[in-house]
């Protein structure tokens, strides 16, 4: 078991002749994920990295059965691409591209509504089970195989509370990186959703930031339905209000979606809240050792 | 991207919105020749002097005057341009006012009595759809309302799949008690209103108020246009609307260097990839017993010659005490990062502030060794809570 993503994954890549393509599909398959080809259109019929190109999702769906896809095309097509994902069946669409209009992103929210597949971002790391598959753009090294799952908006505090993680002894199940646009695939609570019904999964670490109501809404569901124990961070504590802090999606617009607000509702809820972005691996490893007791 | 109202206002014009009509002006007889021609165009005899700057509030600090003749046209704007604008949302230093917008009188008397109205459109983030927000308590401070009297605040939902529906229009006009033209008006208003926030891929437009005449017309007072700067490419028209007078110099000089940085007030300056660990980065530095002077995203794509600029950003800021280069190497790889640094050290000669890099992940200890063996007086740490003691006894 483990969420999304496991070994038997089958892999396509689109925009897998570009640059951004190209170098991550290939530390994709050094890492052992079963990348079963790419998605170029007009380089159908080509090879690259040793594996088919295609010319369109269908096309590489029926030929290969891949089930999961990363997006690496440009903002102004990764719209697009998400929907041709998803109208080819793809189960887990896991898209990287920073940049995407907003109003594009409405649309493929509606256009997902009624289709069996699960996007994951846009703008973020992507997915990774542990010693299974990598589907993102995180540095495989830093992962070793356990039982934390991890949820967050960025990236590399992602990477941050996975190598504090690591290091304090513990390892790592599923590492989602839901994105840090206004309007993403999968939410919060949806991936800490998915962490709780693993049953690979012990403890789960919930890294947020300021901007929306999505952690409040997890920890809401953590409080009813919550079985493990759960670490919270919360980015931005000293970000001033109205300014956009990188993400899209990072911007103070009321009290409610201050960093203070969250953490307060998370602790609420019941959530080990730590102060400190330096704590998260120490505070996951007091909380599993509890379990143990 | 944030625009004037005067550029908003041309831009909801464009579509068959109605708005107070107005002209720009950057001088007092600029603003006498617009008042003029308000009178010849609109029969307007008194006219509104209203201040140009990216921030709400303006009349609460004395940049919205009205003019009743053509003597006070020219007091009132010559009062208003170079004025330093202190409004709620300015911060205690203002704004410096350069352009003023003399606009029509639409208060004038008539058959019924005006009615100001508040309106905004803008993504519900929840809900990944946009929302059409809009309240009979206009002309006030919309969060206020919120606070006091939230049954006061209708939220109507627009369906990606058909956009505006008529009905919808409708129900908004009934809901704020319009009657006979005004609520015809209203309906026509409202569809004219989205089409144009539709269209342009903004982020949000604030019209507050809008208003019903006592002539039962409907019309845009003000307007706060907020566009979608990752669509942009789809508007390059718009590109031009962008007022680098209102943004902070720093700011525009890293966004040449494509640097995301944002000034803020503190002693501690970072350099951090990444917009989540920056966030978290500058948090850590208050723990630390200092401020954030900044937040600096170097991107994915960072080397030597981006991290340079950073550099070089953050040193003109004369509050930077000390300075934090955090980095955690997924895509990015720890020794072009520490090369950046070598380099920029070396090139500015003598960086006056005591500099603590945290180098972890890709190429990690290629890094240190390079930091290491290039003789410069820099603090090096592995882990987080190291560099967070660090900055605690640098600033001690």
């Amino acid at each position: 078991m483990s969420v999304l993503v496991n070994k038997d994954s089958k892999v396509i890549v689109q925009g897998f002749t570009g640059n951004e393509g190209t170098y991550h599909a290939s530390q994709m398959i050094e890492y052992g994920t079963q990348v079963v080809g790419g998605v170029t259109p007009g380089k159908g019929g080509q090879t690259h990295l040793d594996r088919p190109v295609f010319n369109t999702v269908q096309d590489a769906v029926d030929k290969t059965g891949a089930n999961v896809s990363i997006i690496f095309v440009p903002p102004a097509f990764a719209a697009d691409a998400i929907m041709e994902a998803a109208s080819a069946g793809i189960a887990v669409i896991v898209c990287i591209t920073e940049g995407i209009p907003t109003k594009d992103m409405i649309q493929v929210k509606s256009y997902l509504s009624d289709k069996n597949s699960r996007l994951i971002g846009p703008n973020c790391p992507g997915v990774i089970t542990a010693d299974e598959a990598k589907i993102g753009i995180m540095p495989g090294f830093i992962f070793r195989k356990g039982k934390v799952g991890v949820v967050s908006k960025s990236g590399t505090l992602t990477y941050e509370a996975v190598d504090q993680t690591v290091k304090a002894g513990l390892g790592i199940s599923t590492a989602i990186g839901i994105g840090g646009d206004p309007i993403i695939g999968t939410t919060t609570k949806e991936a800490v959703e998915l962490l709780m019904n693993d049953p690979e999964t012990e403890g789960i670490i919930m890294i947020g930031e300021i901007g929306g109501g999505m952690e409040a809404e997890a920890a809401k569901w953590i409080q009813a339905n919550g079985t493990k124990p759960v670490v919270g961070f919360i980015a931005g504590q000293t970000a001033p209000a109205g300014r956009r802090m990188g993400h899209a999606g990072a911007i103070v617009g009321g009290a409610d979606d201050t960093a203070a607000a969250k953490m307060k509702i998370m602790r609420e809820c019941g959530i080990r809240v730590v102060e400190s972005p330096a704590e998260i691996g120490k505070a996951m490893a007091e909380e599993l050792s509890k379990l143990v007791k | 991207m944030n625009i004037h109202e005067y550029q908003g206002k041309a831009i909801l014009k464009s579509f068959g919105v109605r708005i107070q009509e107005g002209i720009v002006a950057e001088t007092p007889e600029q603003a006498v020749e617009a008042a003029k021609q308000l009178k010849a165009d609109f029969n307007s005899d008194w006219v509104v002097v209203k201040a140009q700057i990216h921030a709400g509030g303006r009349g609460k600090g004395g940049g919205v005057k009205l003019a009743k003749n053509l003597d006070e046209v020219k007091q009132r704007a010559s009062d208003i341009i170079g004025m330093q604008l202190v409004t709620p949302q300015t911060g205690p230093e203002g704004k410096k006012v350069g352009k003023v917008l003399i606009a029509q009188d639409v208060y004038y008397p008539g058959e019924s009595e005006t009615k100001e109205i508040y309106m905004s459109v803008l993504l519900d983030r929840a809900k990944g759809r946009n929302i059409i927000m809009y309240s009979t308590e206009g002309g006030m401070d919309i969060e206020e309302v919120a606070e006091k009297t939230p049954e006061l605040i209708f939220k109507e939902e627009i369906d990606p799949k058909v956009g505006l529906q008529g009905f919808q229009a409708r129900k908004i006009a009934f809901n704020l008690g319009l009657t006979g033209e005004a609520n015809k008006e209203m309906v026509k208003f409202v569809a004219a209103l989205y089409k144009a926030y539709d269209t342009t891929d903004s982020s949000m437009f604030e019209i507050n108020p809008v208003l019903k005449t006592s002539d039962n017309k409907i019309l845009a007072v003000d307007a706060k246009v907020d566009l979608d700067e990752n669509a942009l490419y789809r508007h390059k028209d718009y590109l031009e609307m962008r007022d680098f007078a209102e943004e902070d110099p720093t700011e525009v000089e890293a966004g040449k260097s494509n640097l995301n940085y944002v000034k803020l007030d503190g002693n501690v300056g970072c350099m951090v990839n990444g917009a989540g660990l920056a966030m978290a980065t500058m948090d850590i530095i208050k723990i630390a017993g200092g401020e954030p002077a900044n937040f600096l995203d170097v991107g994915g794509t960072a080397n030597a010659e981006t991290v340079k600029a950073g550099f070089n950003i953050i040193l003109q800021d004369p509050n930077v005490k000390a300075i934090l280069i955090n980095i955690f190497g997924g895509i990015v790889r720890c020794d072009r990062v520490a090369q950046g640094v070598i380099d920029a050290y070396k090139e500015i000669g003598n960086i006056p502030v005591p500099i603590i890099v945290r180098l972890q992940g890709t190429n990690a200890e290629e890094a240190k060794k390079l930091i290491d063996e290039s003789g410069l007086k820099v603090f090096s740490a592995i882990q987080l809570k190291e560099a967070a003691d660090l900055v605690t006894k640098v600033l001690s």
